[in-house]
C-alpha cells in the first residue's frame, strides 16, 4: 500500500469565542490514497467544511481556532509548516472547487487573465501567450469547444454550468495531487449538475488526482466516490468503500440518513427522528472488519 | 448580555470610551455641583485674576476676563451635549424616514427623495451651515438648525442603503403576502433591522456634531458670548498662543475627550449590535 | 365534479418591452382541485417562480386570468384573496424577521385578517405552534434561537395562521438537511390531510415530488410542457425533457437506478 496523499490523524478543532471554547471536531481521522476519490458526507454543522479549510491551511492562521492532531499532505505535516509554505501549496499541489462557481470567479477579470494568475502560481515566469494556449488546451478537456470566446469573456457573461467547468479547469490547471471539492454543483440545475459531476469524474481519473469530495447529497456521493466517510457533529461515524456502505449501512446515523432520502421510485416519506442518542454510537469501519 | 460584557472586556479601548463619555455626561448634568465657580459661565469679570496659568483654585487657569476655565468647560459640555441631542433628535427621524420611504417604495418617490439627499450631500457641510447662519442671525437656535440641515442626509443615505437590501429579504415578502400595510412593513418590519446601524452612527455623530458646533463657534457663527462654548474658547485663546497656552489647550483637550469618547463607544456598539455599516 | 379551487386560464407574464422583453411565462392553463398537491417542476429560467408570484398576487399576469373558487382575481387583491393563498418560502433564515419574536410574526397574520378576538390571539399563536410540532413557549423566542427546521415550521404556521386554503410551497425543504427535510415533508403531508389544504409545490427536486405530489406540471423556458399524475409522469413521461430531468437526479438505490436507466434509454431512442 502506497503512502497516502492526505492523512488526517485525530484532528481536533475548537473555536475560542466570547463565551468560551466551542469544540467543532472531536478527533477525526481520514486518509486518501493518490488518485483516490473520497467523500466526506455530513449535514450542516457536522464539521465537514471546516475539515476542508484545515486541509487547505486556511484555518491555521485564524487566532480564534485551536487545532490539534496531524494533517499530513504527501507526508508533510501541515501544522509544522509556516503559513507561507502552506500558502505556496494552495493552487499548486492542492486546489479547490467551490459550491457556487459564479461567485468564486472574480467578476472584473477576463477568464484568460484569471487562468494566467492560476498558472503563475506554479510557474511565475509563464508568459501571457503561453498561459493562453495552456488554458485553451485545458478548457478543451472540460468539453468547452469555443475556448477563445470563453477565455475572452467575463464570468458574468457565461452560464453557471460554463463557469463551473471553467472552475474545474482552473482547479486542475496546475496538475494538483489533491483536489478539494466543496459541494460542487449544488447551486446548479440538476441536469447541469449531473453533467458537471460526470466531467469532473472523468478528468480526475485521467489526471490521477486524489479528491476530497465534501457533500450532503448521498446520491451525488454514490455516483462520484470510491470510498466515503460519514461525519456527524464532529465525529466520524462510518467509513468504507462506497458500495459497501450503501449496500449495508451499519451506523444508526448513516441508516437514518439513507432512510430519510426520498426515493425516485416512491415509497413515501419515512418517519425518522432528527436526532437520537444512537447517533453517538462508535465508528463503524467497513475496512477494519473485512481486511483484504 | 454576557456577550456584550465579553466584547467590552476584550476591548479596553471601548472601556476607555465609556469612561470618557461618562465623564462628559456627568460634568454636563451635574455642572452646578462640580464647577467651582458656577457664576463664571456668564458675563462675570474678575480683572484681579485675569489670564492666570493653571493654579489652585483655577486648575485650568483663567481666561482674559478672569473667569475659571474649568468651570466654563464644564458648562460648555452641557451646551454641546444639548446641541448634539437636539440636532440628532431632529435629523435622525427625518433622515431615517426619508431613507425608509425611498428604499422601500422605489420609483418616483425614491428618485425625488434621493436626489434631494444628494443635493444636500454635495454641499460641503461647513459651507451650508455658514450660509444658513449668514442669512439668519448667528444664534444657538439657528446654529442647531444649520447643523441639523446638514446632518439628516447622511441618515437618509445610510437607511436607504440598508432598506434596499432588506426589501429583498423573505420576511418582507412574507408580510406583503399576508397583506400587511405598507406602514407596518416599513416601520415594524424593516426599521428595526436598520436600528443597529442607526444607533451606532448616532453615537459616532454625537462626537462629530460637537466638533462641527465647535468649528462654527470658532468661526464666530455659533454659540455667542458670554455663553461658554469650546469652539469659541479655542478661538479666543488662539491669538495668545503660545504664551497663554491654557486658553486653547484645555478647551481643545475637552473637545478631543468628547469626540474620542463617543467614537470609541460607537466602534464598540458596532461590534455589540453587529451593525455592518 | 366540484369547481377547481384555482384555475389558470392562458396566463402569460412578460417583463420589459420591445426587443428586451422577457417572456417568463407563456400561456399556461391548468386547474387545481381542492385538497390536491400539484408540483410545479422545472430548472432555473423555467418560469416556475414567476408563476408562483402571479398566483400569490405579487404581480398580475400580463395576459390571462387566475380564478380562485370561480372568482377571477383582480390585479389589486382584496385582503380576503390574500388570506386564501399563502406562501412558504425556501430560505427560513430570510423569511422570518430577525428583529421580531416568533409570536409577533405569527400574530401579524391574525391581526391583519382579524382572526380570533384580540384577547384570544396569544392562545391561537400557541395552538398554531403546537400544530406544527413546536412548544407554545417558542412564541417568545427570536428566530436566531431556532434551527433551520424549526424556523421552517414557524413559516408553515404563519401560512396556517391566515386560515389559507391554498399554500404555495416554494422549495420549502431544499435549504434543510435531509433528516429535517423528511420531518417537515411529513408535517406538510399531515397538515394537508387535517386541514384539507391545497398545495402548489414549486421545486426542482424530483425525488421529493415523487413522494408528495398528486400531479406534476413540468415547465421548460416559460412553457408548461407536460402535466399529469405523478405515477404517469414517472413511469411514462411523454416529453424528452421530463425524462432528462428524471434521469439527472442523483439516486441511492438499485431500483431508482433501474428507473433512470429505463428513462435514459427512451431518451436515446427519441433523439434524432
Amino acid at each position: 500500500m502506497s503512502a497516502p496523499m492526505l492523512d488526517i490523524r485525530d484532528l481536533h478543532l475548537s473555536f475560542k469565542g466570547h463565551t468560551g471554547l466551542t469544540e467543532v471536531l472531536h478527533g477525526i481521522s481520514l486518509h486518501i490514497q493518490p488518485g483516490e476519490r473520497v467523500a466526506l458526507v455530513g449535514e450542516s454543522g457536522s464539521g465537514k467544511s471546516v475539515t476542508a479549510r484545515i486541509v487547505l491551511g486556511l484555518l491555521q492562521d485564524l487566532p480564534s481556532a485551536r487545532i490539534t492532531g496531524q494533517v499530513l499532505f504527501d507526508g508533510r505535516d501541515l501544522e509544522l509548516m509556516s503559513s507561507r509554505a502552506r500558502h505556496a501549496l494552495r493552487g499548486t499541489a492542492m486546489s479547490m472547487i467551490f459550491q457556487d462557481p459564479t461567485s468564486s470567479l472574480n467578476p472584473v477579470f477576463r477568464i484568460a487573465d484569471q487562468f494566467h494568475d492560476v498558472l503563475r502560481r506554479a510557474d511565475p515566469s509563464v508568459a501571457k501567450a503561453a498561459a493562453h494556449d495552456r488554458a485553451a488546451a485545458i478548457l478543451a478537456e472540460v468539453s468547452i469547444r469555443d475556448a477563445q470566446r470563453v477565455l475572452n469573456a467575463y464570468p458574468f457573461q457565461l452560464s453557471g454550468g460554463m463557469n463551473q467547468r471553467v472552475m474545474i479547469a482552473m482547479a486542475l490547471a496546475n496538475e494538483p495531487a489533491l483536489l478539494i471539492a466543496d459541494e460542487p454543483g449544488t447551486a446548479l440545475d440538476v441536469t447541469v449538475q449531473a453533467q458537471t459531476l460526470q466531467l469532473m469524474r472523468r478528468l480526475v481519473e485521467d489526471h490521477h488526482t486524489a479528491v476530497l469530495f465534501i457533500s450532503h447529497n448521498l446520491g451525488v456521493v454514490r455516483e462520484f466516490a470510491d470510498r466515503l466517510y460519514v461525519i456527524y457533529k464532529g465525529r466520524m461515524v462510518e467509513q468504507g468503500p462506497t458500495d459497501a456502505v450503501f449496500a449495508d449501512p451499519r451506523h444508526p446515523y448513516t441508516r437514518a440518513l439513507m432512510a430519510a432520502v426520498p426515493h425516485l421510485t416512491g415509497g413515501g416519506i419515512p418517519e425518522i427522528a432528527e436526532a437520537s442518542p444512537d447517533f453517538a454510537a462508535p465508528l463503524v469501519d467497513h475496512e477494519a472488519e473485512a481486511p483484504s | 448580555m454576557r456577550r456584550t460584557f465579553a466584547i467590552l472586556a476584550a476591548n479596553p479601548l471601548s472601556l476607555l470610551g465609556l469612561v470618557l463619555v461618562a465623564l462628559v455626561v456627568i460634568s454636563a448634568v451635574f455642572a452646578d455641583f462640580i464647577a467651582p465657580f458656577p457664576a463664571h459661565r456668564g458675563a462675570v469679570v474678575d480683572f484681579a485674576n485675569f489670564n492666570q496659568p493653571p493654579q489652585w483654585p483655577y486648575i485650568f487657569g483663567t481666561d482674559l476676563v478672569g473667569r475659571d476655565l474649568f468651570s466654563r468647560i464644564i458648562y460648555a459640555y452641557r451646551i454641546s451635549l444639548v446641541l448634539g441631542i437636539v440636532v440628532l433628535a431632529i435629523a435622525v427621524p427625518i433622515g431615517v424616514t426619508i431613507g425608509l420611504l425611498a428604499g422601500y417604495l422605489g420609483g418616483w418617490t425614491e428618485y425625488l427623495l434621493m436626489r434631494l439627499t444628494d443635493v444636500f450631500l454635495s454641499i460641503p457641510p461647513l459651507v451650508l451651515a455658514m450660509s444658513i447662519m449668514g442669512v439668519l442671525e448667528p444664534t444657538l437656535t439657528n446654529g442647531m438648525l444649520a447643523v441639523t440641515a446638514m446632518w439628516w442626509p447622511w441618515y437618509a443615505r445610510l437607511v436607504y442603503n440598508i432598506t434596499r437590501g432588506e426589501r429583498e429579504e423573505g420576511y418582507v415578502l412574507a408580510a406583503e403576502v399576508i397583506g400587511a400595510s405598507r406602514g407596518h412593513v416599513i416601520f415594524r418590519e424593516i426599521l428595526p433591522n436598520c436600528m443597529p446601524a442607526v444607533i451606532t452612527k448616532m453615537t459616532l455623530d454625537m462626537g462629530f456634531v460637537i466638533l462641527i458646533a465647535s468649528s462654527l463657534s470658532f468661526l464666530g457663527l455659533g454659540v455667542q458670548p458670554p455663553t461658554p462654548d469650546l469652539g469659541s474658547m479655542v478661538a479666543a485663546g488662539a491669538t495668545y498662543l503660545p504664551d497663554s497656552w491654557w486658553l486653547t489647550v484645555f478647551p481643545g483637550l475637552a473637545i478631543l475627550v468628547a469626540v474620542f469618547g463617543f467614537n470609541l463607544i460607537g466602534d464598540a456598539l458596532r461590534d455589540i449590535l453587529g451593525a455592518d455599516q | 365534479m366540484t369547481a377547481p379551487i384555482l384555475r389558470l386560464s392562458d396566463v402569460s407574464r412578460t417583463f420589459g418591452t420591445g426587443d428586451g422583453a422577457v417572456h417568463a411565462v407563456r400561456s399556461v392553463s391548468f386547474d387545481v382541485a381542492a385538497g390536491e398537491c400539484l408540483a410545479i417542476v422545472g430548472e432555473s429560467g423555467s418560469g416556475k417562480s414567476t408563476l408562483a408570484n402571479m398566483i400569490l398576487g405579487i404581480y398580475p399576469p400580463t395576459t390571462g386570468e387566475i380564478a380562485l373558487e370561480g372568482t377571477v382575481l383582480p390585479a389589486r387583491r382584496a385582503l380576503a384573496h390574500r388570506q386564501a393563498i399563502q406562501l412558504v418560502q425556501q430560505n427560513p433564515l430570510s423569511s422570518l424577521n430577525p428583529k421580531r419574536s416568533i409570536g409577533a410574526t405569527l400574530r401579524l397574520a391574525l391581526d391583519v385578517h382579524g382572526i380570533g378576538a384580540p384577547a384570544d390571539r396569544a392562545a391561537i399563536v400557541g395552538a398554531l405552534l403546537e400544530e406544527v410540532g413546536l412548544a407554545a413557549e417558542y412564541a417568545r423566542r427570536a428566530p436566531a434561537a431556532l434551527s433551520g427546521g424549526q424556523r421552517q415550521r414557524v413559516a408553515i404556521a404563519r401560512a396556517l395562521a391566515c386560515q389559507s386554503r391554498v399554500v404555495v410551497l416554494d422549495e420549502p425543504t431544499s435549504a434543510l438537511d435531509v433528516l429535517v427535510q423528511a420531518r417537515v415533508l411529513r408535517l406538510l403531508d399531515a397538515l394537508r390531510a387535517e386541514r384539507g389544504l391545497t398545495y402548489i409545490f414549486i421545486t426542482h427536486d424530483l425525488s421529493v415530488v415523487r413522494n408528495i405530489a398528486d400531479r406534476i406540471a413540468v415547465f421548460e423556458k416559460g412553457r408548461m410542457i407536460e402535466i399529469g399524475d405523478t405515477e404517469t409522469i414517472f413511469s411514462a413521461p411523454s416529453q424528452t425533457y421530463t425524462r432528462r430531468l428524471i434521469s439527472a437526479v442523483p439516486v441511492i438505490t438499485g431500483d431508482e437506478l433501474a428507473l433512470r436507466d429505463k428513462l435514459a434509454a427512451h431518451t436515446k431512442e427519441d433523439a434524432p
